[in-house]
């Protein structure tokens, strides 16, 4: 999945630059927050406002690394929602499950 | 003479047409006439769940296997959204796929309870020597 990725101290902001997010491209990204555990790291700000789409698929993938960063103290914060991908967190009981913020800065301030 | 848009595709058994076939069924959502509802929701809401039956064709009812394949078909009335995925797997109980047995951090299982929020009619039953997943919604 095509990433663009800015460490802010131990923060790793994550852009994702797709505007799909389902079981073609999510597999992926799971494994690169994989490494990015690996690593270390355990505080990552997701910023989904340039997807448009998200399925189940790219859901299981936000949860797999929401309980990854958890199970290491640690936490992931989504921002940039768009109307219909919010609607699929709200759809799927997700948005009771993620700490959702409408900007990076918002998201960042709150670690 | 009421309007009917069909689209009937056969794709092979591999989750990169998943954008495309999402994209036709937008389009198909655009080009009926005389719906009155929001086109944007209902567009993102036929990408979705043709997305979801698919994806669920591919891994679950096929098994990923590269030999098999996936039939589509839409049907799209003035009062009626049909959609009918063929798949060449083993099928699986529908009945057992319910949100209320998934814990709200599962990493799957969401995709037939998507479906089942969206369109009005789900059903699953074996066909020839295949199985297709039916799904209907209402218009009006």
């Amino acid at each position: 999945m095509q990433l663009k990725t800015e460490e802010i101290e131990d923060i790793v902001l994550i852009e994702i630059q797709e505007e799909r997010m389902d079981a073609h491209n999510s597999g992926t990204f799971k494994e690169q927050m994989l490494a990015l555990f690996d690593e270390g790291k355990c505080k990552l700000i997701i910023d989904l406002s340039a997807v448009r789409f998200v399925d189940s698929s790219g859901l299981g993938a936000l949860v797999s690394g929401f309980k990854n960063a958890s199970a290491r103290e640690g936490s992931l914060k989504l921002c940039g929602l768009q109307p219909q991908v919010r609607s699929m967190f709200e759809l799927t009981r997700l948005h009771r499950v993620f700490e959702i913020f409408v900007s990076v800065d918002e998201a960042q301030e709150s670690f | 003479m009421p309007e009917t848009v069909e689209v009937d595709i056969t794709i092979p058994n591999q989750t990169r047409y998943l954008g495309l076939i999402g994209r036709i069924g937008e389009d198909l959502v655009h080009s009926l006439g005389r719906y009155t509802g929001d086109r944007e929701v209902l567009a993102y809401h036929l990408n979705l769940v043709l997305t979801e039956a698919i994806t669920n064709a591919i891994c679950h009812a096929n098994e990923n296997d590269p030999n098999k394949r996936i039939q589509i078909k839409i049907s799209a009335t003035e009062e009626t959204l049909s959609i009918k995925v063929f798949d060449e797997g083993e099928g699986f109980d529908l009945a057992k796929r319910q949100l209320g047995d998934m814990c709200e951090t599962d990493e799957c299982g969401r995709g037939i309870h998507i479906i089942r929020r969206l369109m009005d009619q789900v059903n699953y039953r074996r066909s020839d020597k295949r199985n297709v997943l039916e799904m209907v919604k209402k218009l009006y």
